[in-house]
Order: structure tokens, then C-alpha cells, then sequence
């Protein structure tokens, strides 16, 4: 089995955001992969491994389309225990989804995995779109949002649990396909192949790299790309014009008891 | 060309609460565009919610169809699609919930259109306003494409009014409709007499401080008093004391209710991403150095075990002299 995970970069979700002439300053960014990306690397891994014997049937390959510093994020995914990875060349502003469907469109083409797995949102966009575009511009079937995937016996389809809004669908999906994955993906039941045993319970989160697999990164094949190689003409629809601060919320106060807290509903602000 | 499309969502005979956030985004687009909006309602049985949407909207495409019982993006985008096509749409919408932020990048796709999700308002023709990096930063986003897909965040659009008048109603094929193979097995739903969590006035929200799903019952006597949805932070959910769709956060619900209760609830900046918008914002936690006081209206520094009951006691004291 052959899994394609497309990831992408992003700063550093933990450090606070700043601003500089109209766009987000990344100048002094640390660089990270997208948590639901490296979420679908282990969902990935969890897929073609037996993990109670620690041998793996299938190959994982980590595509991300960005300059070169972005090679850092695919040794990343290599040391979890991905195979080979590929970067397509690009400069951020020279992308949007489409321009990144386009690209990846032409990587699922070249090298026909059964399964493209990846994050259902990068968390600086949050925009949320790349899995669903990529599906229905090469005519896959999508599950979006997976909290669970279960690889069936004869590895022709999953059956992806998704959260909806009034509680948890379960899509099967014949292989190939499209999944893009929730945050409860990596918990310790969440992936299932039935090769590892069903019993087996994983750690919680995405698996750290050992000092091998870091090692091992190294030496793992990575192929960079270009856009004219895949012949990707797309041209970027949307552009960013400008980003700002949210407005400050007004100063709360501090009520000192309950009986405070209702009079103040109830009086102040009337939603009582 | 210039009209809206906008999808809504249908339950029973009626739209969907969260499809009149949806209008009053179409409404605005068509505004800048200077068409009409047409209202797409699809599954098997849709046509019942018809005269309902005719009340909002001078157009009403209806693709009813045994077939569609069941949404599926690779059943549902096609139609979107088509049906957008035939309108002349330049805007193609729809409210940004499970099913539109999985069908309509689908729709994009399709249409060959650039998208602007889960936005915050219309600023003109092909510019929108929309939340990035967790609420963090809004980024202003121009779509040159033609048509523009777009998602609306329920909570910033208000519910739209009925027009005083009705719509005219069309029914439209659904065509050859394609499963690609996929196929919904199975849904899991957690039934609730309270309040959508999306379309509430008061939501009360519990944490990792809470312990464990028992401990619950009390802020449910407490919704329940209120007439609230029930909310959960991540660390919450993720623990299994309640529901994972009870999450409210960058990557569960996004809410903006009249009244938030957020109990011992820390405030992850992912937390208050998705409840931040909210009007009057309380947080009960006993650590009075807690993020979460940052955006309350309102803080009181206290353990729950005690807070709670006498709240509860209270609000009913007040209930008791209001009837």
C-alpha cells in the first residue's frame, strides 16, 4: 500500500502572532509542519505498520511544495518514519489552493498511491479546502475530517469515522481516495488495519522521532521538483491584501460572588 | 450572470437556522453583484422545506431525489455545480458547518473557482474578511476568480428575515448521480432535547477541570436551567468526559452565543478561537492567573464544586420570582 501525505509549513502556532506592514512578520519564524499534517504522517505510518512486530507492508511519501528551507518539514516527517519524500519548488506568494492542487494533482498522477492522506486544515490558513479540491478535481472520493480510519481486511477501501455537526458519521470509501484528518486521529485506538493487532493501543499524538530515525532522515531519497517539471501552469486566484490584529476585546472585571455574577447577568447585560 | 447561489441546509419542512446566515451573506454578495439570490435546496424530500426557503429569496432551485437521501460531497458537488452554472452564478455559497466546509471546496474544484472559507463579512465584489491562525489575525482576501465560492461563519452573520412575499420555486433533475463508491455506513448521533451548540443564545462550556464526565451533570442542571447548548473545551473532550461534538474551538464548533459560561475552562488560545465572538463572556476557574479571564466579561475567581450549586441555586431563585 502506497500513501501520499502532502504537508505544508507553517510558523509556529505556539508563538504569538505579529504584524508588519500589512502582513503576518515571519521574519524571525520558527518553522513547523502543520499539526493536522503530521498527524496524517503518523495516521499514515499507523496504516502500513504492524506495530507489535515492528515491520510495515506499504511505502509513505511526504510531498510539500515550498522553497528550500521547507526540505527541514519532510526530513521531519522522514525521521517519524516516512520513506521518501519529494519538494515541488516554490515561493509562498506564488501559491494558492488551487495552485497547490494543481501541483499535487500532477504528484498523485506520477505516482498513483492508493490513499492521499493529510491534515484537513493548515492552522495559519485555516482555510480548510486542499483535500476537498484535489478529490473532485481528480475525480476521488473524499472523507473529510477523520477521527478514525479502519483499513479494510483486503485493503481495497476504509471506513473513515468523521465528525459532523450532530455527532460522528462512518464513510467507506473504496481505494483510491482522498482522507483529511481531525485532531483525534492520533489517539491510541483511532487507526485500525487489522495487521497490527486490533487490540493494540498507541500512544497518544504523533510518534517523536528516534535518534535513528533522525539518522536515517539523512540518508532517505528526497526528490526536489519544479512546477514546469509537472507541468503546473495555474496561476494563484486568491491573494492576500491585507492582515490585521483583531480588535482588542473591552477589560472584563472581576465579580467577587455568585450572587454578584447573576445580578450583574441580569441587570447589566440583561441575558438572564 | 451576477446572481448568488447560496446551498442551504434543510431539517424536515424548514431551513436549517444556520442557512439564514448563509442568505444574509448571499444577500450582501448580490448586493456588489447586482443579481439576485437564488436558494439550492437538495435531498430526497428537500422539496418540503420549499415554501419556507421561497420566503427568503426571490428564487428557489429544488433538486429533490430519492438518491439523495444521504449527503455525500461526491453526490451533492456535482449538482451545486450544475445548478450554479445554470443560474449564472458569480457567487456560489454557503454556510461554513460539517456539511459546507466539506461540499463546497468540492464545488470550487468543479467549477474551476478560487474560494474564500469561513468568512467574517463581505467587503465587496471579490473581497472578503475572514479569521487565520486561530482567530489570531483576520487576513482581507481578494478571489479573481469567476464564479468565487465562499463559506460563511454562522456567527457572524446575522439570521436573515423572510422578504414578505414568496420566491418563485423550480425543481431541477438530479441527473446521473454518482457515488464514486463511497458510501455512509453509519452515523452515531448524540441525541439532546437542548439547543444546537451552533445556533444557541447561551452555551455553558466545561473543561479539563471538571475531572471527569460525572461531574458534568451539574452544568447540564445548569444548561438545562438556562435553556443552553452544552459546550466542552478540547482537553475535555479529548479525555472522553463528554462528546466530541460538544468541542468548541479552532478545530471543533465556532460560537458566539448572547452568553458564554466557560467553567474551568484554562483558555487555550484554540479554545478561545472558537468562542471568543461571543457577546457576554463569563469564566468560573479557580486559577485566578487562568487566559481564559483575559476575554471574560466577566471573572469570578472560584472552585467550581462551590460555584456551580450556588449559581444554580440562584438562577433558580430567579426563575421562581420571574414566574
Amino acid at each position: 500500500m502506497k500513501i501520499l501525505v502532502p504537508l505544508k509549513r507553517v510558523p509556529d502556532p505556539e508563538l504569538k502572532t505579529k504584524i508588519k506592514d500589512g502582513a503576518i512578520d515571519l521574519s524571525g519564524a520558527t518553522w513547523v509542519v502543520n499539526t493536522f499534517d503530521e498527524y496524517a504522517v503518523e495516521a499514515a505510518l499507523r496504516l502500513i505498520e504492524n506495530a507489535a512486530e515492528g515491520t510495515r507492508d506499504g511505502e509513505v511519501v511526504v510531498v510539500t511544495i515550498g522553497p528550500e528551507d521547507a526540505a527541514q518539514q519532510l526530513r521531519s516527517a522522514l525521521a517519524m518514519g516516512a520513506d521518501r519524500a519529494i519538494r515541488v519548488d516554490a515561493e509562498d506568494q506564488n501559491l494558492d489552493a488551487g495552485v497547490v492542487v494543481a501541483t499535487l494533482s500532477a504528484i498523485v498522477e506520477a505516482e498513483k498511491p492508493d490513499l492521499i492522506l493529510m491534515g484537513k486544515q493548515a492552522v495559519d490558513g485555516d482555510a480548510n479546502q486542499v483535500g476537498q479540491m484535489l478529490a473532485g478535481k481528480l475525480g476521488l472520493p473524499q472523507a473529510t475530517f477523520a477521527a478514525s480510519i479502519e483499513l479494510a481486511q483486503d485493503k481495497t477501501s476504509v471506513t473513515v469515522g468523521r465528525e459532523v455537526d450532530a455527532g460522528v458519521e462512518y464513510k467507506k470509501l473504496p481505494l483510491p481516495g482522498v482522507v483529511t484528518v481531525d485532531l483525534r486521529i492520533v489517539s491510541p485506538r483511532a487507526v485500525v488495519n487489522h495487521v497490527t493487532p486490533d487490540s493494540h493501543e498507541y500512544q497518544e499524538g504523533p510518534r517523536y522521532a528516534s535518534l535513528k530515525g533522525i539518522m536515517q532522515a539523512k540518508k532517505k531519497p528526497l526528490d526536489v521538483k519544479t512546477l514546469a517539471d509537472l507541468g503546473v501552469t495555474a496561476a494563484p486566484v486568491t491573494r492576500q491584501l491585507s492582515v490585521e490584529l483583531p480588535p482588542p476585546r473591552a477589560a472584563g472585571r472581576k465579580v467577587e460572588s455568585v450572587a454578584e455574577l447573576v445580578a450583574a447577568l441580569r441587570s447589566e447585560r440583561k441575558v438572564i | 450572470m451576477g446572481n448568488v447561489l447560496a446551498f442551504c441546509e434543510v431539517s424536515g419542512s424548514v431551513l436549517r437556522t444556520n442557512a439564514l446566515s448563509c442568505i444574509t451573506m448571499a444577500r450582501q454578495a448580490a448586493d456588489e453583484h447586482g443579481g439576485q439570490v437564488v436558494l439550492l435546496l437538495i435531498g430526497a424530500g428537500a422539496g418540503a422545506a420549499s415554501a419556507d426557503a421561497a420566503r427568503y429569496a426571490p428564487k428557489v432551485v429544488v433538486v429533490d431525489d430519492a438518491r439523495l437521501g444521504q449527503y455525500t460531497a461526491e453526490t451533492f458537488a456535482p449538482i451545486v455545480a450544475r445548478v450554479a452554472r445554470a443560474e449564472g452564478a458569480s457567487v456560489i455559497a454557503a454556510t461554513a458547518t460539517a456539511v459546507g466546509k466539506d461540499l463546497m471546496p468540492r464545488v470550487a474544484a468543479l467549477v474551476s473557482a478560487g474560494m474564500a472559507s469561513d468568512i467574517a463579512a463581505v467587503i465587496d465584489k471579490n473581497k472578503f474578511r475572514r479569521a487565520i491562525l486561530a482567530g489570531n489575525a483576520f487576513q482581507t482576501v481578494e478571489v479573481s476568480s469567476d464564479p468565487i465560492v465562499v463559506t460563511a461563519r454562522q456567527s457572524e452573520f446575522d439570521a436573515a428575515e423572510p422578504l414578505g412575499g414568496a420566491g418563485e420555486v423550480q425543481t431541477a433533475e438530479a441527473g446521473d448521480v454518482q457515488t464514486l463508491g463511497a458510501e455512509v455506513v453509519k452515523v452515531e448521533t448524540s441525541k439532546s432535547d437542548r439547543p444546537d451548540l451552533n445556533d444557541a443564545r447561551i452555551v455553558v462550556s466545561g473543561g479539563r477541570g471538571m475531572k471527569n464526565g460525572e461531574n458534568f451533570k451539574v452544568l447540564e442542571e445548569l444548561a438545562d436551567l438556562l435553556g443552553a447548548a452544552m459546550g466542552a473545551s478540547r482537553a475535555a473532550t479529548d479525555a472522553g468526559f463528554v462528546p466530541a461534538d460538544w468541542q468548541v474551538g479552532q478545530t471543533g464548533k465556532i460560537v458566539a452565543p448572547d452568553l458564554y459560561i466557560a467553567v474551568a475552562i484554562s483558555g487555550a488560545i484554540q479554545h478561545l478561537a472558537g468562542m471568543k465572538g461571543s457577546k457576554t463572556i463569563v469564566a468560573i476557574n479557580k486559577d485566578p492567573e487562568a487566559p481564559i479571564f483575559q476575554v471574560a466579561d466577566y471573572g469570578l475567581v472560584a472552585q467550581w464544586e462551590q460555584a456551580i450549586p450556588e449559581l444554580v441555586a440562584e438562577i433558580k431563585k430567579l426563575k421562581e420570582s420571574q414566574t
